[in-house]
């Protein structure tokens, strides 16, 4: 089902934790939202659900208006990162009760519900673990059975909320490429929360980036990331050298240094700032057009490379990262000199340079106090 | 895409043996002396504060043996003030029952203006004695009270009767399944109570089925307390009850009365009554711990 999100604004008390959030989402997508903490993305996944209601704004299901809706009227899946399994039922009891608590007259009858409870545990590969209760689960068979039983109900729509966020890596990466083929083969609209930009990229078709409640960016995984809107986007997807410089008749000069780009970028003459991904610098010949580094200490991590070096003219450290084949980046030693070109990079005029900052997630209902339990008596 | 070797996600969880670690660590332990003094200082403690009154309470009442205890037990007033206490708990404690688990329930499951208000409302009959608790009845329904004139006009009873004391034990005992119960859910949060709702469950099936099953030990465990209080409250109820013999006694009043006449060994007859009640509270509970231990725990652990 295709999803509409019209000019969303909801705040908790002083703060905004959605700013005007519009977003068109295609019947079968998986995209996902990312974003720092703070940054409105679980707010706007909870809202979807109807389990935040908007200030203003209007969220369409199939160009249908959901406000009048609530949660248990929306046929959404939602998935929590703790999982939220019913710990008193077994996986069975648990994936079944979607279609248990419905209606009598909507209700399939007792064996029509255990062959399908059965098939969506097939689908999740937990097969024979039915009767186990969640405590005898593995995080990431939790979360299968979760996904399970939220596809149960046969959603309109898939939420997620950081489904991997309580796993570790391995598991992670495991169920991460599981969940996109789960995906293609059951073609439920998805939208998952993340704040690990990796798993955004790899998983999603397309990625919503969002910064202090408004969305930065909304395009393909390839679009965010080799083109991204806004400084933001840039620094939050990877890490980034910023270089002062000066865009003038379509040529591209960085302070200080003796570096000048043919820019076809039309962009305004003025001071800017220059955007480059470590990896997106080239160590390049000497009379090349570049400016010259003093690597600092050399890093290797895995199949990179890591320089970090400082700039000649102005001391600052740059990051660079060369492939351990690239012949460039073969017997690097402290202390030596090279001359770095930026291959790609983005500009941005200088004004609109903004730091990337982070605030903690405000959900005053799903932060349980943790205070020690006294006893009575 | 390639399947690797092994999926990570689909593994069992590995199993951990289920024996009690015990501790054997120089930095984290008390030198052999230390520690039997102190286990020693304990046990004296307990014996000369707890278990030595208890016992004389039993050996008290049967000093002139089994005959008499009985003779104690069975006299009318007694009987009655028997039948009363049980009356006032069977109708306070299924009342807080409901009121607290809706308490909980309103206070840890959802955000409101004035919720830490409701908080120390609850808290306030453990913060004020009894005996004012049970003025504050008298103040209402007494003579004198607000709504004393308008009750008397209605020929209704409620101080020196047995809706006096009821409404004074309900006050009393109002704030132990709810402080029972309010950390428990707090802990648990609201993920499960949300995942039902968003799998279709109306707010009814979401508490029977998700809520109810999640706090079920915790609320047991507040219903023994609640229940033991509600048997053993002095204070409040002295003061609404009037102290009217075979009518408006409960248990500890009846014992207090028959201690202030001299006949000591009815008082302590009434008195094992009123304590064996107690030590089968504390029975059960006990043994629902040690049965269902693990399940405590979990619940607790999140």
């Amino acid at each position: 089902m295709d999803i509409q999100i019209r000019d969303i604004y909801k705040g908790f008390g002083s703060f905004p934790a959605l700013r005007g959030a519009n977003l068109d989402i295609r019947s079968g997508e998986l995209i996902a939202l990312l974003g720092p903490s703070g940054s409105g993305k679980t707010t706007l996944l909870r809202t979807i659900a109807g389990l935040e209601f908007p200030d203003a704004g209007q969220i369409l299901f199939g160009g249908v208006d959901t406000a009048p809706l609530p949660v248990s009227e929306r046929r959404v899946g939602f998935v929590f990162q703790h999982y939220a399994l019913f710990k008193h039922m077994t996986v069975l009891d648990n994936i079944t009760f979607g279609l248990r608590v419905r209606k009598s007259k909507n209700r399939p009858d007792k064996d029509a519900i255990r062959k399908r409870a059965l098939e969506l545990l097939d689908l999740v590969q937990l097969s024979g673990l039915e009767k186990r209760y969640p405590a005898q689960l593995s995080g990431g068979q939790r979360q299968r059975v979760a996904l399970a039983r939220a596809l149960a109900i046969e959603p309109s729509v898939l939420l997620l909320d950081e489904p991997f966020g309580a796993l570790d890596a391995k598991v992670r990466k495991d169920l991460r490429r599981w969940l996109r083929e789960l995906h293609d083969k059951t073609g439920v609209t998805t939208i998952f929360v993340t704040h690990d930009q990796e798993e955004a990229l790899e998983l999603a078709d397309r990625v919503v980036v969002m910064n202090r409640g408004s969305i930065e960016q909304v395009g393909s995984t390839s679009d965010v990331y080799e083109r991204p809107a806004t400084p933001f986007v840039f620094d939050f997807l990877g890490s980034v050298n910023v270089f002062p410089g000066t865009v003038k008749d379509r040529k591209l000069s960085i302070d200080g240094a003796n570096v000048t780009l043919d820019t076809d970028n039309d962009h305004a003459a003025g001071a800017v700032d220059i955007y480059v991904r470590p990896h997106d610098l080239r160590v390049v010949e000497e009379g090349s057009s570049g400016f010259d580094v003093t690597i600092k200490t050399v890093q290797r991590t895995g199949a990179i490379v890591r320089l970090i070096t400082q700039l000649k003219h102005n001391k600052e450290i740059v990051e660079v990262e060369l492939a351990h084949l690239d012949p460039q980046a073969i017997n690097r030693k402290v202390g030596e000199s090279i001359r770095l070109q930026p291959a790609i990079y983005g500009l941005f005029p200088r004004a609109s340079h903004d730091s990337v900052r982070t605030l903690p997630d405000v959900d005053p209902l799903a932060v349980p106090e943790h205070r020690e339990r006294g006893r009575l008596g | 895409m390639s399947n690797p070797a092994t999926d990570y996600s689909l593994q069992d969880p590995p199993k951990i043996p289920f024996e009690p670690l015990i501790e054997r660590n120089s930095s984290i332990s008390e030198p052999t002396w230390v520690r039997w003094s102190l286990i020693f200082v304990a046990i004296l403690f307990l014996a000369l504060f707890l278990l030595l009154p208890l016992i004389s309470v039993f050996t008290e009442a049967l000093r002139n043996g089994l005959g008499p205890y009985f003779a104690a037990i069975v006299e009318p007033d007694a009987l009655s003030s028997i039948k009363l206490t049980l009356i006032a708990a069977a109708i306070a404690v299924p009342l807080n029952l409901a009121l607290g688990v809706s308490a909980a329930w309103c206070i840890t499951k959802f955000e409101f203006r004035g919720k830490s208000l409701l908080i120390s409302l609850i808290d306030l009959p453990f913060s004020v004695s009894p005996v004012v608790a049970g003025l504050i009845y008298v103040l209402i329904f007494g003579r004198q009270g607000y709504l004393g004139p308008w009750v008397m006009d209605h020929d209704i009873k409620i101080l020196f009767a047995v809706p006096g004391i009821v409404l004074a034990t309900i006050f009393v005992t109002f704030p132990f399944i709810a402080r029972e119960l309010i950390p428990l859910m707090q802990e648990q949060g609201t993920d499960s109570e949300q995942a039902a709702l968003s799998l279709g469950a109306n707010g009814w099936q979401t508490f029977w089925h998700v809520t109810l099953p999640n706090i079920k030990w915790g609320l047991l465990y507040g219903v023994l307390l609640c229940n033991a209080r509600a048997m053993g409250e002095f204070g409040a109820v002295s003061v609404v009850s009037g102290h009217i013999r075979g009518e408006t006694n409960t248990m500890p009043l009846q014992i207090e009365i028959l201690y202030n006449e001299y006949s000591f060994s009815a008082a302590f007859a009434v008195a094992s009554l009123l304590a064996g009640l107690a030590l089968v509270t504390l029975g059960v509970k006990s043994f629902l711990e040690w049965r269902y231990g693990d399940e405590l725990a979990a619940g607790r652990k999140h």
